[in-house]
């Protein structure tokens, strides 16, 4: 019988064959989770900062961030991945390790230092995902921040907060919140393009599954549970921000306010 | 038989263009401490732009604004922001911040502009909306409050800071007819109160109970100042008597 054909019998003894395995396959989880988290709070922070600059900044500031985006959203996920890691990786490292062995460090430790430091694949698929995603989440949080009324960017500046107040006690706040939905999309974006770190020997899901399907050669199940798995992740996450969407709801405001017809 | 007046604003050949067209030409005033003064004149003719540029908010082309004798043309980026917060500023349409209830609309600045702490910020809050009789909607979102209660809100939030001046900024245009009164008599609490302000508003009835000195705008420039009932008399042939008539009528009050 062979791996492909489908018999319950078959699919039965995949799973026995499969299951001392289950402790290693969820840690591929594990280590997914704190990818996209870590991603994902790299494109928060960057895309919340270029959003505002690109709004309420000076114009070289826009033209700056429009630059970062486009890059972003025309080259694949794959080549920036195997660009940074297998190119600018290599980069990094040498001029750390220039900079330890430098006078600078000299003045600044005491002596010369000789490390190599490595960029390890998890670094690199992190940094690939956070930058990638603050291009998408700059312009999540912009379309928000351009929905709040100017006037209240005014008042603001009226009652004596400098720019960069107003935008972070009044604009922020409440572009954040607008944003939720999106950012949650993003998420869900962001979960299933995480899966190219693989790519690089990141040692998660995909990288898992693969490794256990190469190994007992239980295929079909075992990319149908790292399908299901990647589902489940997704679901739990979506369901997750959106309870925070309604916990941070403004009474008064939105849609399920609406009592009539 | 008066204390001799106290300059506290004072605008000096204000001029400004926006699109490469002047929208205000060489306009000059002066409030005293206490003093109320009217802004009134046709759509367009460059009232907000004028509060909008004393506020800084525009800078201006030419001209200075001089706070208790301070030079605002003077002023770097930092001291601007101390300078408006002396200077309170209502809006047509509110600008409340969305996110915030009422008390904590009127607490914000007081914490990030005067640094009080947040106990302090709020009981400074709660005394600010129990004068303009909004003591019981403390906790209300502004979806959840009236285009009046709202308006006044936006007064209580400008009087925490204690500005020196207030500029309104036809604060009563974007109301119901019914909630006009609620925020009328809040101002003129305010003016019974000896606030310094300069007020735009299309509502001449009160102006002329209120305001010593009425001043005409149109096409950028001051044209005609006076006492209402003076510069308003059917008889004085001024272009505001003309305007106000022409508004009466259109309202018919
Ligand atoms: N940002 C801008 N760019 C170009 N023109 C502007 C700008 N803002 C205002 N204006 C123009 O300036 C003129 C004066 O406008 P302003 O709002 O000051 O008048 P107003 O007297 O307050 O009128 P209203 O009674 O309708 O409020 C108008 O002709 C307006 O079109
Ligand atoms: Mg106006």
């Amino acid at each position: 019988m062979s791996s492909a054909s489908f018999s319950l019998s078959g699919l039965l003894s995949s799973f026995s064959e499969a299951w001392p395995t289950i402790g290693y396959l969820l840690g591929g989880a594990g280590t997914t989770c704190i990818l996209i988290l870590a991603a994902m709070l790299i494109g928060l922070v960057m895309g919340t900062v270029m959003a505002s600059g690109q709004v309420y900044g000076p114009p070289w500031a826009g033209r700056l961030v429009d630059l970062y985006v486009w890059f972003f959203r025309g080259v694949p996920i794959l080549v920036l991945m195997f660009l940074f890691h297998f190119g600018l990786a290599g980069l990094l490292e040498t001029a750390a390790a220039d900079l330890a062995r430098s006078d600078l460090a000299a003045r600044l430790f005491g002596a010369r230092l000789n490390l190599r430091p490595r960029v390890s694949p998890f670094v690199s698929a992190v940094a690939v995902l956070g930058l990638c995603s603050a291009a998408y989440q700059s312009q999540i949080f912009r379309g928000a921040m351009q929905s709040i009324p100017v006037g209240q960017f005014r008042a603001a500046l009226a009652l004596g907060m400098s720019r960069r107040q107003a935008v972070a006690a009044v604009i922020l706040p409440q572009a954040l919140r607008l944003s939720i939905p999106a950012w949650s999309n993003e998420y869900s974006i962001l979960l299933k393009d995480s899966a190219i770190a693989y790519v690089v020997g990141v040692s998660e899901i995909m990288s898992r599954f693969k490794a256990v399907a190469s190994a007992t050669h239980r295929y079909l199940l075992l990319y149908v549970l790292a399908g299901l798995l990647y589902y489940l992740l997704t679901a739990i996450g979506v369901r997750l921000l959106d309870r925070l969407r309604r916990r941070v709801r403004t009474p008064g405001l939105g849609e399920s306010d609406a009592t009539g017809y | 038989m008066n204390a001799p007046a106290q300059p506290v604003l004072e605008v000096r050949n204000l001029s400004k263009s926006l699109g490469g067209k002047l929208i205000l030409d060489d306009v000059s005033l002066t409030l005293n401490k206490g003093e109320l003064k009217v802004l009134i004149g046709p759509s367009g003719g460059g009232k907000s732009t004028l509060l909008q540029c004393v506020h800084y908010l525009h800078r201006p082309d030419r001209g200075d604004v001089f706070l208790e004798g301070r030079s605002a043309a003077e002023m770097g980026r930092r001291n601007i922001c101390a300078f408006r917060q002396e200077i309170g500023m209502i809006f047509q349409d509110f600008n409340l911040f969305d996110h915030l209830d009422a008390e904590n609309n009127v607490a914000i600045a007081l914490r990030k502009v005067k640094g009080l702490a947040k106990a302090a910020a709020l009981a400074r809050a709660r005394a600010e909306l129990d004068r303009v009789g909004l003591a019981d909607k403390a906790d209300l979102f502004p979806a959840q409050l009236s285009g009046g209660q709202k308006q006044r809100v936006s007064i209580a939030r400008a009087l925490a800071m204690d500005p020196k001046v207030m500029l309104l900024d036809e604060p009563t245009s974007a109301l119901d007819p019914d909630l006009i009164g609620e925020v009328l008599n809040v101002v003129a609490d305010l003016a019974r109160g000896g606030m310094t302000m300069l007020m735009a508003t299309h509502q001449i009835g009160f102006a002329r109970r209120l305001t010593r000195e009425i001043i005409f705008m149109e096409n950028g420039r001051i044209i005609e100042t006076g006492r209402p009932d003076d510069l308003l008399a059917p008889a004085s042939e001024s272009r505001a008597a003309a305007f106000c008539a022409k508004l009466t009528e259109l309202l018919g009050h």
